[in-house]
Protein backbone atom coordinates (compact mmCIF):
# COMPACT_ATOMS: atom_id res chain seq x y z
CA UNK A 1 0.00 0.00 0.00
CA UNK A 2 1.41 3.48 -0.65
CA UNK A 3 1.77 5.48 2.10
CA UNK A 4 -0.21 8.50 1.42
CA UNK A 5 -2.14 10.52 4.10
CA UNK A 6 -5.10 9.55 4.68
CA UNK A 7 -8.07 10.93 2.47
CA UNK A 8 -10.90 10.40 5.26
CA UNK A 9 -11.98 9.73 8.56
CA UNK A 10 -15.12 9.23 10.64
CA UNK A 11 -15.86 9.30 13.95
CA UNK A 12 -11.72 9.57 14.20
CA UNK A 13 -11.03 6.25 12.02
CA UNK A 14 -8.74 7.57 9.64
CA UNK A 15 -9.08 5.70 5.88
CA UNK A 16 -6.86 6.05 3.34
CA UNK A 17 -9.56 5.70 0.53
CA UNK A 18 -13.00 6.85 0.38
CA UNK A 19 -13.91 3.44 -0.81
CA UNK A 20 -15.19 0.56 0.86
CA UNK A 21 -15.69 -3.02 0.48
CA UNK A 22 -19.82 -3.42 1.63
CA UNK A 23 -21.13 -5.95 3.62
CA UNK A 24 -21.93 -9.26 1.96
CA UNK A 25 -20.32 -8.71 -1.52
CA UNK A 26 -16.40 -9.36 -0.15
CA UNK A 27 -16.34 -13.07 1.32
CA UNK A 28 -14.45 -13.39 4.16
CA UNK A 29 -11.50 -10.81 2.88
CA UNK A 30 -9.32 -13.48 1.95
CA UNK A 31 -10.90 -14.28 -1.44
CA UNK A 32 -10.63 -10.24 -2.60
CA UNK A 33 -7.33 -10.50 -1.13
CA UNK A 34 -6.25 -13.59 -3.50
CA UNK A 35 -6.96 -11.28 -6.14
CA UNK A 36 -5.54 -8.30 -5.52
CA UNK A 37 -9.17 -6.72 -4.38
CA UNK A 38 -8.57 -5.38 -1.17
CA UNK A 39 -5.30 -3.51 -2.54
CA UNK A 40 -5.40 0.42 -0.83
CA UNK A 41 -9.07 0.21 0.26
CA UNK A 42 -10.34 2.37 2.77
CA UNK A 43 -12.05 -0.46 4.66
CA UNK A 44 -13.53 -3.69 4.72
CA UNK A 45 -17.35 -4.69 6.04
CA UNK A 46 -17.68 -8.09 6.91
CA UNK A 47 -21.03 -9.95 5.58
CA UNK A 48 -23.45 -9.91 8.63
CA UNK A 49 -22.33 -11.84 11.64
CA UNK A 50 -24.74 -12.70 14.01
CA UNK A 51 -24.48 -13.96 17.83
CA UNK A 52 -25.54 -17.52 16.95
CA UNK A 53 -24.75 -19.15 13.41
CA UNK A 54 -27.10 -19.60 10.84
CA UNK A 55 -27.71 -21.58 8.35
CA UNK A 56 -28.79 -19.22 5.75
CA UNK A 57 -31.31 -19.94 2.54
CA UNK A 58 -31.14 -23.37 0.88
CA UNK A 59 -30.65 -23.41 -2.59
CA UNK A 60 -29.67 -20.52 -5.20
CA UNK A 61 -29.48 -17.36 -3.39
CA UNK A 62 -28.43 -14.96 -6.05
CA UNK A 63 -29.70 -14.57 -9.42
CA UNK A 64 -29.26 -12.03 -12.22
CA UNK A 65 -31.47 -9.32 -13.00
CA UNK A 66 -31.21 -6.42 -15.59
CA UNK A 67 -28.44 -4.32 -14.42
CA UNK A 68 -28.26 -5.99 -10.96
CA UNK A 69 -28.93 -9.29 -9.05
CA UNK A 70 -31.67 -10.02 -6.66
CA UNK A 71 -30.94 -12.31 -3.69
CA UNK A 72 -31.98 -13.52 -0.61
CA UNK A 73 -28.97 -15.31 1.42
CA UNK A 74 -30.55 -15.98 4.76
CA UNK A 75 -28.01 -13.80 6.29
CA UNK A 76 -25.51 -17.49 6.11
CA UNK A 77 -22.59 -16.28 8.74
CA UNK A 78 -20.83 -18.62 11.14
CA UNK A 79 -22.09 -16.98 14.58
CA UNK A 80 -19.78 -14.50 16.28
CA UNK A 81 -17.83 -17.56 17.87
CA UNK A 82 -16.76 -18.97 15.30
CA UNK A 83 -16.09 -14.89 13.23
CA UNK A 84 -13.88 -14.08 15.68
CA UNK A 85 -11.57 -17.58 15.75
CA UNK A 86 -11.69 -18.19 12.15
CA UNK A 87 -12.14 -14.74 10.13
CA UNK A 88 -10.93 -11.86 12.49
CA UNK A 89 -7.85 -13.00 12.72
CA UNK A 90 -6.80 -12.73 9.35
CA UNK A 91 -8.99 -9.74 8.57
CA UNK A 92 -6.75 -8.10 11.82
CA UNK A 93 -3.65 -9.38 10.37
CA UNK A 94 -4.22 -7.65 6.81
CA UNK A 95 -3.70 -4.29 5.88
CA UNK A 96 -7.10 -3.08 5.70
CA UNK A 97 -9.17 -1.38 8.23
CA UNK A 98 -12.35 -3.67 9.23
CA UNK A 99 -15.84 -3.09 10.21
CA UNK A 100 -17.96 -6.21 10.90
CA UNK A 101 -21.61 -5.51 10.28
CA UNK A 102 -23.75 -6.80 12.82
CA UNK A 103 -27.45 -7.83 13.21
CA UNK A 104 -29.51 -9.30 16.12
CA UNK A 105 -32.68 -10.75 17.14
CA UNK A 106 -33.08 -8.09 20.38
CA UNK A 107 -31.87 -5.79 22.04
CA UNK A 108 -29.63 -7.79 24.43
CA UNK A 109 -28.46 -9.35 21.92
CA UNK A 110 -27.21 -5.64 20.11
CA UNK A 111 -25.20 -5.09 23.59
CA UNK A 112 -23.69 -8.61 23.63
CA UNK A 113 -22.08 -8.18 19.73
CA UNK A 114 -21.08 -4.75 21.07
CA UNK A 115 -19.26 -6.13 23.88
CA UNK A 116 -17.85 -8.68 22.71
CA UNK A 117 -16.79 -7.28 19.29
CA UNK A 118 -15.75 -3.71 21.16
CA UNK A 119 -13.29 -5.92 23.02
CA UNK A 120 -11.49 -7.81 19.83
CA UNK A 121 -8.29 -6.40 18.61
CA UNK A 122 -8.56 -6.07 14.34
CA UNK A 123 -12.18 -4.56 14.97
CA UNK A 124 -12.21 -0.66 13.64
CA UNK A 125 -16.35 -0.27 13.35
CA UNK A 126 -19.10 -1.77 14.00
CA UNK A 127 -22.18 -1.35 11.18
CA UNK A 128 -25.46 -2.32 12.22
CA UNK A 129 -26.98 -3.70 9.41
CA UNK A 130 -30.70 -1.85 10.14
CA UNK A 131 -32.19 -2.36 7.14
CA UNK A 132 -31.52 -6.23 5.85
CA UNK A 133 -34.81 -6.76 3.56
CA UNK A 134 -37.59 -8.79 5.58
CA UNK A 135 -35.52 -8.55 8.89
CA UNK A 136 -38.08 -9.58 11.03
CA UNK A 137 -39.06 -12.55 8.75
CA UNK A 138 -35.59 -13.63 9.31
CA UNK A 139 -36.09 -13.69 13.19
CA UNK A 140 -34.23 -10.26 13.26
CA UNK A 141 -35.19 -7.06 16.10
CA UNK A 142 -37.89 -5.32 13.80
CA UNK A 143 -36.06 -1.26 12.77
CA UNK A 144 -38.47 -0.36 10.62
CA UNK A 145 -39.56 2.19 12.47
CA UNK A 146 -37.12 4.77 13.10
CA UNK A 147 -37.40 5.16 16.84
CA UNK A 148 -36.75 1.00 16.95
CA UNK A 149 -33.34 1.75 14.97
CA UNK A 150 -32.49 4.41 17.20
CA UNK A 151 -33.14 1.98 20.12
CA UNK A 152 -30.79 -0.63 18.66
CA UNK A 153 -28.13 2.05 18.19
CA UNK A 154 -28.13 3.18 21.71
CA UNK A 155 -27.75 -0.53 23.09
CA UNK A 156 -24.71 -0.83 21.15
CA UNK A 157 -23.60 2.78 21.77
CA UNK A 158 -23.61 2.34 25.75
CA UNK A 159 -21.63 -0.81 25.59
CA UNK A 160 -19.09 -0.21 22.71
CA UNK A 161 -15.66 0.98 23.76
CA UNK A 162 -14.90 4.90 22.55
CA UNK A 163 -12.33 4.13 19.84
CA UNK A 164 -14.77 1.92 17.78
CA UNK A 165 -16.62 4.06 15.08
CA UNK A 166 -20.28 3.05 14.86
CA UNK A 167 -21.84 2.97 11.78
CA UNK A 168 -25.49 2.59 11.80
CA UNK A 169 -26.83 1.77 7.59
CA UNK A 170 -30.23 2.56 7.33
CA UNK A 171 -32.09 1.54 3.99
CA UNK A 172 -33.01 3.62 0.86
CA UNK A 173 -36.46 4.40 2.06
CA UNK A 174 -37.03 7.64 0.65
CA UNK A 175 -39.91 8.78 2.68
CA UNK A 176 -38.52 8.09 5.80
CA UNK A 177 -34.77 8.00 5.88
CA UNK A 178 -33.86 11.37 6.78
CA UNK A 179 -35.85 10.58 9.39
CA UNK A 180 -34.80 7.37 10.23
CA UNK A 181 -30.87 8.95 9.90
CA UNK A 182 -31.86 12.00 12.47
CA UNK A 183 -32.93 9.02 15.03
CA UNK A 184 -29.74 6.92 14.58
CA UNK A 185 -27.40 9.96 14.83
CA UNK A 186 -29.52 11.20 17.80
CA UNK A 187 -28.51 7.62 19.38
CA UNK A 188 -25.45 8.11 18.99
CA UNK A 189 -24.69 6.23 15.34
CA UNK A 190 -20.92 8.03 14.36
CA UNK A 191 -22.12 7.95 10.44
CA UNK A 192 -24.60 6.60 8.67
CA UNK A 193 -24.89 4.29 6.15
CA UNK A 194 -27.20 4.27 3.13
CA UNK A 195 -27.46 1.57 1.66
CA UNK A 196 -28.30 -2.05 1.54
CA UNK A 197 -30.77 -3.61 -1.09
CA UNK A 198 -34.28 -2.46 -2.11
CA UNK A 199 -36.81 -5.21 -1.79
CA UNK A 200 -37.64 -7.34 -4.26
CA UNK A 201 -38.78 -10.70 -5.18
CA UNK A 202 -36.55 -13.88 -6.54
CA UNK A 203 -37.74 -15.43 -9.23
CA UNK A 204 -38.98 -18.21 -7.60
CA UNK A 205 -41.52 -16.04 -5.81
CA UNK A 206 -39.43 -15.87 -2.63
CA UNK A 207 -38.68 -12.48 -0.55
CA UNK A 208 -35.02 -11.05 -1.14
CA UNK A 209 -33.25 -7.88 -2.21
CA UNK A 210 -32.05 -5.71 -5.39
CA UNK A 211 -28.64 -4.55 -5.58
CA UNK A 212 -26.72 -3.62 -8.15
CA UNK A 213 -26.19 -0.29 -10.89
CA UNK A 214 -30.51 -0.42 -10.97
CA UNK A 215 -30.04 0.91 -7.46
CA UNK A 216 -27.61 3.67 -7.97
CA UNK A 217 -29.77 6.75 -8.86
CA UNK A 218 -32.25 5.81 -6.05
CA UNK A 219 -29.04 5.74 -3.99
CA UNK A 220 -27.75 8.78 -4.60
CA UNK A 221 -31.32 10.32 -4.11
CA UNK A 222 -31.29 9.52 -1.03
CA UNK A 223 -27.51 10.53 0.08
CA UNK A 224 -28.47 14.00 -1.33
CA UNK A 225 -31.29 14.22 0.92
CA UNK A 226 -29.71 13.08 4.04
CA UNK A 227 -27.14 15.18 3.82
CA UNK A 228 -29.42 18.34 2.89
CA UNK A 229 -31.24 17.98 5.96
CA UNK A 230 -28.62 16.62 8.10
CA UNK A 231 -25.64 18.77 7.05
CA UNK A 232 -23.15 17.34 9.35
CA UNK A 233 -23.87 13.97 9.55
CA UNK A 234 -20.85 11.80 7.91
CA UNK A 235 -22.56 9.77 5.29
CA UNK A 236 -21.57 6.56 3.09
CA UNK A 237 -22.97 5.84 0.51
CA UNK A 238 -23.79 2.66 -1.18
CA UNK A 239 -25.87 1.27 -4.15
CA UNK A 240 -24.51 0.38 -7.82
CA UNK A 241 -21.29 1.99 -7.03
CA UNK A 242 -18.38 0.45 -9.62
CA UNK A 243 -15.69 2.49 -10.65
CA UNK A 244 -14.09 5.51 -9.44
CA UNK A 245 -16.66 7.94 -11.28
CA UNK A 246 -19.86 6.36 -9.50
CA UNK A 247 -17.63 7.43 -5.89
CA UNK A 248 -17.22 10.61 -6.87
CA UNK A 249 -21.04 11.29 -7.74
CA UNK A 250 -21.54 9.67 -4.09
CA UNK A 251 -19.28 12.31 -2.64
CA UNK A 252 -20.46 15.03 -5.00
CA UNK A 253 -24.04 14.33 -3.40
CA UNK A 254 -22.30 14.92 0.04
CA UNK A 255 -21.28 11.34 1.30
CA UNK A 256 -18.03 10.46 2.75
CA UNK A 257 -17.01 7.53 2.14
CA UNK A 258 -18.99 4.79 -0.57
CA UNK A 259 -18.84 1.34 -0.52
CA UNK A 260 -18.46 -1.02 -3.76
CA UNK A 261 -21.00 -4.26 -3.02
CA UNK A 262 -22.13 -5.43 -5.95
CA UNK A 263 -19.94 -4.78 -9.03
CA UNK A 264 -17.39 -7.19 -6.98
CA UNK A 265 -18.76 -10.25 -7.85
CA UNK A 266 -18.43 -8.95 -11.45
CA UNK A 267 -15.26 -7.74 -11.41
CA UNK A 268 -13.22 -8.37 -7.73
CA UNK A 269 -10.74 -5.91 -8.38
CA UNK A 270 -13.43 -3.13 -8.84
CA UNK A 271 -13.01 -1.50 -5.76
CA UNK A 272 -9.17 -1.83 -5.49
CA UNK A 273 -9.15 0.09 -8.78
CA UNK A 274 -11.66 2.82 -7.82
CA UNK A 275 -9.31 3.51 -5.00
CA UNK A 276 -6.30 3.65 -7.25
CA UNK A 277 -8.43 5.91 -9.48
CA UNK A 278 -9.28 8.25 -6.89
CA UNK A 279 -5.77 8.34 -5.66
CA UNK A 280 -4.60 9.57 -9.11
CA UNK A 281 -2.69 6.13 -9.90
CA UNK A 282 -4.04 5.33 -13.16
CA UNK B 1 13.28 -11.63 -7.06
CA UNK B 2 12.26 -15.90 -5.88
CA UNK B 3 8.23 -16.54 -5.73
CA UNK B 4 7.66 -19.54 -3.49
CA UNK B 5 5.81 -21.78 -6.30
CA UNK B 6 4.09 -23.42 -3.56
CA UNK B 7 2.26 -20.75 -2.28
CA UNK B 8 1.89 -18.75 -5.64
CA UNK B 9 1.25 -20.97 -8.15
CA UNK B 10 -2.75 -21.56 -7.04
CA UNK B 11 -3.51 -18.45 -6.33
CA UNK B 12 -6.02 -17.22 -8.83
CA UNK B 13 -5.62 -14.17 -11.04
CA UNK B 14 -8.25 -11.79 -12.37
CA UNK B 15 -6.94 -10.59 -16.03
CA UNK B 16 -7.55 -8.63 -19.52
CA UNK B 17 -7.30 -11.82 -21.66
CA UNK B 18 -8.22 -12.75 -25.11
CA UNK B 19 -10.07 -14.82 -27.23
CA UNK B 20 -7.16 -16.82 -29.44
CA UNK B 21 -9.44 -18.89 -31.68
CA UNK B 22 -13.08 -20.22 -31.72
CA UNK B 23 -13.85 -23.48 -33.26
CA UNK B 24 -17.82 -25.11 -33.57
CA UNK B 25 -17.09 -28.66 -32.75
CA UNK B 26 -20.49 -30.56 -32.47
CA UNK B 27 -23.05 -28.63 -30.54
CA UNK B 28 -20.09 -26.18 -28.83
CA UNK B 29 -17.73 -23.72 -28.81
CA UNK B 30 -14.41 -24.63 -28.16
CA UNK B 31 -12.49 -21.07 -26.86
CA UNK B 32 -8.79 -20.85 -26.67
CA UNK B 33 -7.94 -18.08 -24.12
CA UNK B 34 -5.13 -16.48 -23.57
CA UNK B 35 -4.74 -15.53 -20.09
CA UNK B 36 -1.06 -14.86 -18.88
CA UNK B 37 -0.30 -16.92 -15.78
CA UNK B 38 -3.40 -18.54 -15.44
CA UNK B 39 -2.89 -21.85 -17.54
CA UNK B 40 -0.03 -22.26 -15.87
CA UNK B 41 -1.50 -22.10 -12.56
CA UNK B 42 -4.61 -24.96 -13.86
CA UNK B 43 -4.94 -28.34 -12.30
CA UNK B 44 -7.97 -30.29 -13.30
CA UNK B 45 -11.25 -29.55 -11.89
CA UNK B 46 -10.87 -26.33 -11.34
CA UNK B 47 -12.57 -23.90 -13.41
CA UNK B 48 -12.78 -20.00 -14.67
CA UNK B 49 -15.42 -17.17 -14.19
CA UNK B 50 -16.07 -15.05 -17.17
CA UNK B 51 -17.64 -11.49 -17.42
CA UNK B 52 -20.16 -11.34 -19.74
CA UNK B 53 -19.82 -7.94 -22.39
CA UNK B 54 -17.52 -5.71 -23.52
CA UNK B 55 -19.10 -2.46 -22.68
CA UNK B 56 -18.95 -0.81 -19.55
CA UNK B 57 -21.20 -0.62 -17.76
CA UNK B 58 -22.22 -3.91 -18.10
CA UNK B 59 -26.05 -4.62 -18.06
CA UNK B 60 -25.72 -8.86 -16.37
CA UNK B 61 -23.20 -8.76 -13.66
CA UNK B 62 -23.30 -12.34 -12.83
CA UNK B 63 -20.15 -14.44 -14.02
CA UNK B 64 -20.19 -17.37 -15.95
CA UNK B 65 -18.16 -20.43 -14.63
CA UNK B 66 -16.57 -22.49 -17.36
CA UNK B 67 -14.40 -25.84 -16.79
CA UNK B 68 -10.87 -25.56 -17.97
CA UNK B 69 -11.01 -28.52 -21.22
CA UNK B 70 -7.61 -27.84 -22.22
CA UNK B 71 -4.12 -26.32 -21.31
CA UNK B 72 -1.51 -26.08 -23.95
CA UNK B 73 1.52 -24.01 -24.75
CA UNK B 74 2.02 -21.99 -27.66
CA UNK B 75 4.72 -20.15 -28.98
CA UNK B 76 3.79 -17.06 -28.78
CA UNK B 77 1.32 -16.74 -26.66
CA UNK B 78 2.12 -18.50 -23.03
CA UNK B 79 0.27 -21.37 -22.47
CA UNK B 80 -3.46 -21.01 -23.01
CA UNK B 81 -6.72 -22.61 -21.52
CA UNK B 82 -9.58 -24.03 -23.57
CA UNK B 83 -13.30 -23.91 -22.57
CA UNK B 84 -16.27 -25.42 -23.96
CA UNK B 85 -19.57 -23.34 -24.28
CA UNK B 86 -22.84 -24.32 -25.26
CA UNK B 87 -24.33 -21.37 -27.19
CA UNK B 88 -27.38 -20.71 -24.80
CA UNK B 89 -28.61 -18.43 -22.57
CA UNK B 90 -27.01 -14.66 -22.53
CA UNK B 91 -23.87 -15.73 -21.34
CA UNK B 92 -23.27 -18.81 -23.46
CA UNK B 93 -24.83 -17.27 -26.54
CA UNK B 94 -22.08 -13.97 -26.16
CA UNK B 95 -19.10 -16.53 -25.18
CA UNK B 96 -19.68 -18.49 -28.37
CA UNK B 97 -20.25 -15.36 -30.64
CA UNK B 98 -16.71 -14.11 -29.49
CA UNK B 99 -14.38 -13.98 -32.75
CA UNK B 100 -10.50 -14.25 -32.50
CA UNK B 101 -8.52 -10.75 -30.91
CA UNK B 102 -11.84 -10.26 -28.80
CA UNK B 103 -10.73 -9.09 -25.33
CA UNK B 104 -12.42 -11.02 -21.94
CA UNK B 105 -12.34 -10.88 -18.50
CA UNK B 106 -10.89 -14.00 -16.69
CA UNK B 107 -11.00 -14.70 -13.22
CA UNK B 108 -9.06 -18.10 -12.24
CA UNK B 109 -8.00 -20.96 -11.95
CA UNK B 110 -11.01 -21.08 -9.11
CA UNK B 111 -12.20 -23.61 -6.84
CA UNK B 112 -10.55 -27.07 -5.42
CA UNK B 113 -9.71 -29.62 -8.42
CA UNK B 114 -9.86 -33.43 -8.03
CA UNK B 115 -7.93 -34.88 -5.39
CA UNK B 116 -5.47 -37.37 -6.97
CA UNK B 117 -4.52 -40.79 -5.86
CA UNK B 118 -1.20 -41.52 -4.55
CA UNK B 119 -1.00 -45.36 -5.79
CA UNK B 120 -1.83 -45.94 -9.00
CA UNK B 121 -5.03 -47.51 -8.93
CA UNK B 122 -8.02 -47.73 -10.96
CA UNK B 123 -9.99 -44.80 -12.45
CA UNK B 124 -12.81 -44.49 -13.73
CA UNK B 125 -14.01 -41.25 -15.21
CA UNK B 126 -17.54 -40.44 -16.20
CA UNK B 127 -18.77 -37.22 -17.74
CA UNK B 128 -21.60 -35.76 -19.31
CA UNK B 129 -21.73 -33.40 -22.48
CA UNK B 130 -19.92 -30.11 -22.04
CA UNK B 131 -19.41 -31.40 -18.44
CA UNK B 132 -16.91 -33.69 -19.51
CA UNK B 133 -14.34 -30.78 -20.20
CA UNK B 134 -12.24 -31.43 -17.61
CA UNK B 135 -11.79 -35.17 -17.57
CA UNK B 136 -9.48 -34.61 -20.37
CA UNK B 137 -7.10 -32.98 -18.14
CA UNK B 138 -7.67 -35.75 -15.38
CA UNK B 139 -7.02 -38.45 -17.41
CA UNK B 140 -3.60 -37.52 -18.24
CA UNK B 141 -2.72 -36.71 -14.87
CA UNK B 142 -4.05 -40.05 -14.11
CA UNK B 143 -1.99 -41.85 -16.37
CA UNK B 144 0.97 -40.17 -15.64
CA UNK B 145 0.58 -41.49 -12.08
CA UNK B 146 0.37 -44.73 -13.44
CA UNK B 147 -3.54 -45.25 -13.14
CA UNK B 148 -5.75 -47.45 -15.07
CA UNK B 149 -8.56 -45.09 -16.43
CA UNK B 150 -11.64 -46.16 -18.19
CA UNK B 151 -14.08 -43.67 -19.24
CA UNK B 152 -18.37 -43.13 -19.52
CA UNK B 153 -19.09 -40.46 -21.97
CA UNK B 154 -23.04 -39.30 -22.30
CA UNK B 155 -24.76 -37.20 -24.03
CA UNK B 156 -28.15 -36.60 -25.53
CA UNK B 157 -27.08 -37.21 -28.97
CA UNK B 158 -24.13 -37.65 -31.15
CA UNK B 159 -23.61 -33.30 -31.21
CA UNK B 160 -23.47 -32.81 -27.40
CA UNK B 161 -21.02 -36.08 -26.77
CA UNK B 162 -17.50 -34.35 -25.65
CA UNK B 163 -14.55 -35.58 -27.02
CA UNK B 164 -15.00 -39.10 -27.55
CA UNK B 165 -11.76 -39.53 -29.62
CA UNK B 166 -9.41 -38.13 -27.42
CA UNK B 167 -11.22 -40.26 -24.53
CA UNK B 168 -9.88 -43.50 -27.24
CA UNK B 169 -6.47 -41.78 -27.07
CA UNK B 170 -6.22 -42.02 -23.26
CA UNK B 171 -8.34 -43.99 -21.71
CA UNK B 172 -8.08 -48.61 -21.51
CA UNK B 173 -11.69 -48.38 -22.40
CA UNK B 174 -14.57 -45.93 -23.05
CA UNK B 175 -18.06 -46.62 -22.80
CA UNK B 176 -20.66 -44.11 -24.70
CA UNK B 177 -24.16 -43.40 -23.65
CA UNK B 178 -26.70 -41.47 -26.01
CA UNK B 179 -30.17 -40.65 -25.14
CA UNK B 180 -31.14 -41.22 -28.07
CA UNK B 181 -29.13 -43.80 -29.15
CA UNK B 182 -27.14 -42.10 -32.18
CA UNK B 183 -23.66 -43.30 -30.88
CA UNK B 184 -23.29 -46.19 -28.88
CA UNK B 185 -26.27 -47.49 -26.37
CA UNK B 186 -28.98 -45.63 -25.36
CA UNK B 187 -29.51 -44.39 -21.89
CA UNK B 188 -28.41 -42.08 -19.23
CA UNK B 189 -25.54 -41.58 -16.96
CA UNK B 190 -28.32 -42.44 -14.21
CA UNK B 191 -29.33 -45.19 -16.38
CA UNK B 192 -26.33 -46.91 -16.69
CA UNK B 193 -24.16 -45.90 -13.61
CA UNK B 194 -24.37 -49.16 -11.54
CA UNK B 195 -23.63 -51.70 -14.27
CA UNK B 196 -20.44 -49.36 -15.69
CA UNK B 197 -19.35 -48.70 -11.91
CA UNK B 198 -19.73 -52.38 -11.13
CA UNK B 199 -17.90 -53.55 -14.18
CA UNK B 200 -15.30 -51.39 -14.25
CA UNK B 201 -13.81 -52.46 -11.06
CA UNK B 202 -12.46 -49.01 -10.17
CA UNK B 203 -11.00 -48.17 -6.89
CA UNK B 204 -12.14 -43.94 -7.70
CA UNK B 205 -14.97 -42.94 -9.59
CA UNK B 206 -14.28 -39.29 -11.09
CA UNK B 207 -17.49 -37.73 -12.82
CA UNK B 208 -19.21 -34.65 -13.94
CA UNK B 209 -22.41 -33.46 -15.28
CA UNK B 210 -26.06 -33.45 -14.20
CA UNK B 211 -27.29 -33.32 -10.41
CA UNK B 212 -29.28 -36.95 -11.03
CA UNK B 213 -26.27 -38.16 -12.80
CA UNK B 214 -24.03 -37.43 -10.02
CA UNK B 215 -26.56 -38.57 -7.56
CA UNK B 216 -26.53 -42.03 -9.09
CA UNK B 217 -22.40 -42.44 -10.31
CA UNK B 218 -21.82 -41.36 -6.15
CA UNK B 219 -24.68 -44.27 -5.01
CA UNK B 220 -22.74 -46.79 -7.28
CA UNK B 221 -19.36 -45.88 -6.30
CA UNK B 222 -20.45 -46.20 -2.74
CA UNK B 223 -22.15 -49.61 -3.14
CA UNK B 224 -19.18 -50.67 -4.77
CA UNK B 225 -16.97 -49.49 -1.57
CA UNK B 226 -15.04 -46.65 -4.26
CA UNK B 227 -14.45 -43.44 -3.72
CA UNK B 228 -16.31 -41.08 -5.79
CA UNK B 229 -15.12 -37.51 -7.01
CA UNK B 230 -18.18 -35.49 -8.17
CA UNK B 231 -17.63 -31.96 -9.69
CA UNK B 232 -20.71 -29.88 -9.13
CA UNK B 233 -21.94 -27.56 -11.03
CA UNK B 234 -24.53 -24.43 -10.16
CA UNK B 235 -24.86 -21.12 -11.38
CA UNK B 236 -22.29 -19.32 -9.88
CA UNK B 237 -23.16 -15.29 -9.96
CA UNK B 238 -19.36 -14.54 -8.92
CA UNK B 239 -17.76 -18.03 -8.65
CA UNK B 240 -14.64 -16.24 -6.47
CA UNK B 241 -16.46 -16.78 -3.27
CA UNK B 242 -16.88 -13.54 -2.38
CA UNK B 243 -21.22 -13.41 -2.64
CA UNK B 244 -22.11 -17.02 -0.77
CA UNK B 245 -25.19 -17.45 -3.50
CA UNK B 246 -24.01 -20.47 -4.90
CA UNK B 247 -24.60 -22.60 -2.33
CA UNK B 248 -24.30 -27.10 -1.80
CA UNK B 249 -26.07 -29.55 0.91
CA UNK B 250 -23.35 -31.09 2.19
CA UNK B 251 -22.46 -33.40 5.64
CA UNK B 252 -20.37 -31.29 7.39
CA UNK B 253 -18.16 -32.61 9.82
CA UNK B 254 -19.75 -34.66 12.87
CA UNK B 255 -22.33 -35.03 10.10
CA UNK B 256 -24.63 -32.13 10.44
CA UNK B 257 -26.04 -30.72 7.76
CA UNK B 258 -24.38 -27.86 6.09
CA UNK B 259 -24.46 -25.55 2.99
CA UNK B 260 -21.10 -24.52 1.79
CA UNK B 261 -20.29 -22.05 -1.26
CA UNK B 262 -19.54 -24.48 -4.86
CA UNK B 263 -17.09 -22.24 -6.09
CA UNK B 264 -14.77 -22.40 -2.65
CA UNK B 265 -15.27 -25.59 -1.40
CA UNK B 266 -15.97 -26.93 -4.75
CA UNK B 267 -16.89 -27.31 -7.40
CA UNK B 268 -15.30 -31.41 -6.62
CA UNK B 269 -16.56 -32.71 -3.53
CA UNK B 270 -16.52 -36.01 -2.20
CA UNK B 271 -19.86 -37.87 -3.59
CA UNK B 272 -20.56 -39.34 0.06
CA UNK B 273 -20.30 -35.63 1.28
CA UNK B 274 -23.24 -33.85 -1.28
CA UNK B 275 -26.73 -34.30 -0.01
CA UNK B 276 -27.62 -35.04 -3.40
CA UNK B 277 -31.50 -35.28 -2.69
CA UNK B 278 -31.65 -31.97 -1.27
CA UNK B 279 -29.85 -30.62 -3.95
CA UNK B 280 -31.98 -31.75 -6.55
CA UNK B 281 -34.83 -30.75 -4.65
CA UNK B 282 -34.11 -27.23 -3.12
CA UNK B 283 -35.08 -23.97 -5.42
CA UNK B 284 -32.51 -23.84 -8.11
Amino acid sequence: MTATAPEVAIAGLALASPVLVAAGCGGTGRELAALDGLTGVGGFVTRTITLDPREGHPGRRVHETDAGFVHATGLANPGLHQFLATELPWLAAADVRTVVSVAASSLGEYADLARRLGDSPGVDGLELDLATPDGPALGLFDTREPFQAARAVAAVRRDLPRGTALLAKVGHDPLRVVETARAVAEAGADAVVLGNALPALLPDGRPGGLSGPAVRPVALRTVAEVHAALPGLPLVGAGGAAGADHVRAFLAAGATAVQIGAALLHDPTCAARAAADLRGET
Amino acid sequence: MTQQPTRVAHTPLHVRGEVLSSKRIGAYRHLTLVAPGMAERHRPGTFVAVSVGHTRPRAHLARRSYWVHRVRPTGSHGATLEVVVEPTGTGGTWLAGLDQGDPIEVTGPLGRPFALPKEPVTCLLVGEGYAAAPLFPLAERLRERGCTVTMLLAAPDEAHLLGTLDARRTARAVTVVTGDGSVGAKGTVAEVAPEVVAKSGADVVYATGSHEGLHAVAAAAEAQGAWSQTGVAVDQPCGTGLCFGCTIPVVGEAGSPRHVRACVEGPVFRGDRVRWTDLRTEPR
